[in-house]
């Protein structure tokens, strides 16, 4: 409870950024709620407002937040299998798939005791995460010019501290690298926003073709 | 017109987490799949980074916003808490701005 509490409090710093980033890439009050509600995974809804805040289309904000989205998918099948949920409340256990919710879950000993830290996380970060959605969106109204404050810096610095964890070994760190190149070489000649399904299209090939490497 | 593409965003986030939950099992343990989902989320949030940190509309820029990144890259090795991060990264920006 207290462990979860605690991932609680650090997603609502987060969701503090998220609701200021928001607000400063143009979306209202309202969206930037409805995005921490409905969406409630948190590198997709930075990724959709930082493809729009970079003055990309509101699709192509959308496919990237899907495509973030996909490792949800592989979430579920571990947690489905793991808590045994049954029926209708599958409904509801699926919109509180997401990161915090499935490393909590996994780290437990016996399936009660996971099922209790999948609840208990999930309940807390929802409430938490839009919490500080809200404030962070109602503190960005009354500030004067985002760029003066470097608000601009704010959503790069933001996905660095996302990435960071996942970069521990070499195959992560050159597709990184790789990506950013890609993204980069394809900015002056593509819609803002393409580059991005550019590197996603690449991802996919790489999965789908790589020899076999263990 | 953004409400379209945000709940069209939000419908397919659910749906993705959805399937997981209720899709037989086997679908999603390809391991084709299980090899690409995984590097979905570092391609794209490095390319995010290039591009909002190294362009301008579709202009390749070098500007304040890499000495920021910089700084927030030193404050995610110390192990610096994801708020401190992003603020070490927009107050770098703005004090710049500032002196230069």
């Amino acid at each position: 409870m207290r462990d979860a509490l605690g991932i609680g409090i650090a997603s609502g710093a987060y969701a503090l950024s998220f609701g200021a980033i928001s607000t400063t890439a143009g979306l209202s009050l309202l969206q930037t709620v409805e995005l921490s509600m409905l969406m409630f995974t948190g590198a997709s809804q930075f990724a959709m407002v930082g493809v729009i805040g970079a003055g990309g289309s509101v699709w192509a904000g959308a496919a990237t937040a899907a495509l973030l989205g996909t490792r949800n998918a592989l979430y579920g099948v571990r947690l489905s299998s793991l808590l045994g949920i049954r029926g209708l409340r599958r409904v509801l256990a699926a919109h509180f798939v997401i990161d915090e919710t499935t490393a909590m879950a996994i780290a437990r000993e016996s399936p009660p005791d996971s099922r209790f830290a999948f609840w208990a996380t999930g309940l807390a970060l929802f409430t938490l995460w839009n919490l500080g959605t809200l404030a962070g969106a109602l503190a960005t109204h009354v500030l004067p010019d985002p760029k003066v404050l470097g608000f601009d810096a704010a959503p790069p610095a933001a996905f660095l501290a996302l990435v960071a964890p996942r970069l521990r070994a070499r195959e992560p760190m050159a597709i990184a690298l790789g990506a950013g190149v890609v993204a980069l070489a394809v900015v002056p000649f593509v819609p803002a926003g393409i580059p991005l399904l550019i590197v996603a299209t690449l991802v996919v090939l790489l999965g789908v073709f790589r020899r076999e490497s263990h | 017109m953004i409400w379209p593409g945000l709940l069209v965003a939000c419908a397919a986030c659910y749906g993705l987490k959805l399937a997981g939950v209720f899709l037989p099992q086997a679908w999603l343990q390809d391991p084709r799949i299980q090899r690409t989902v995984p590097l979905m989320p570092v391609a794209l949030l490095s390319a995010l980074i290039a591009i909002l940190t190294f362009s301008t509309g579709h202009r390749l820029v070098l500007d304040v916003r890499a000495v920021a990144i910089a700084v927030a890259g030193v404050a995610v090795l110390l192990r610096a808490p994801f708020l401190v991060v992003v603020a070490s990264g927009a107050a770098t920006a703005a004090l710049l701005r500032l002196v230069l």
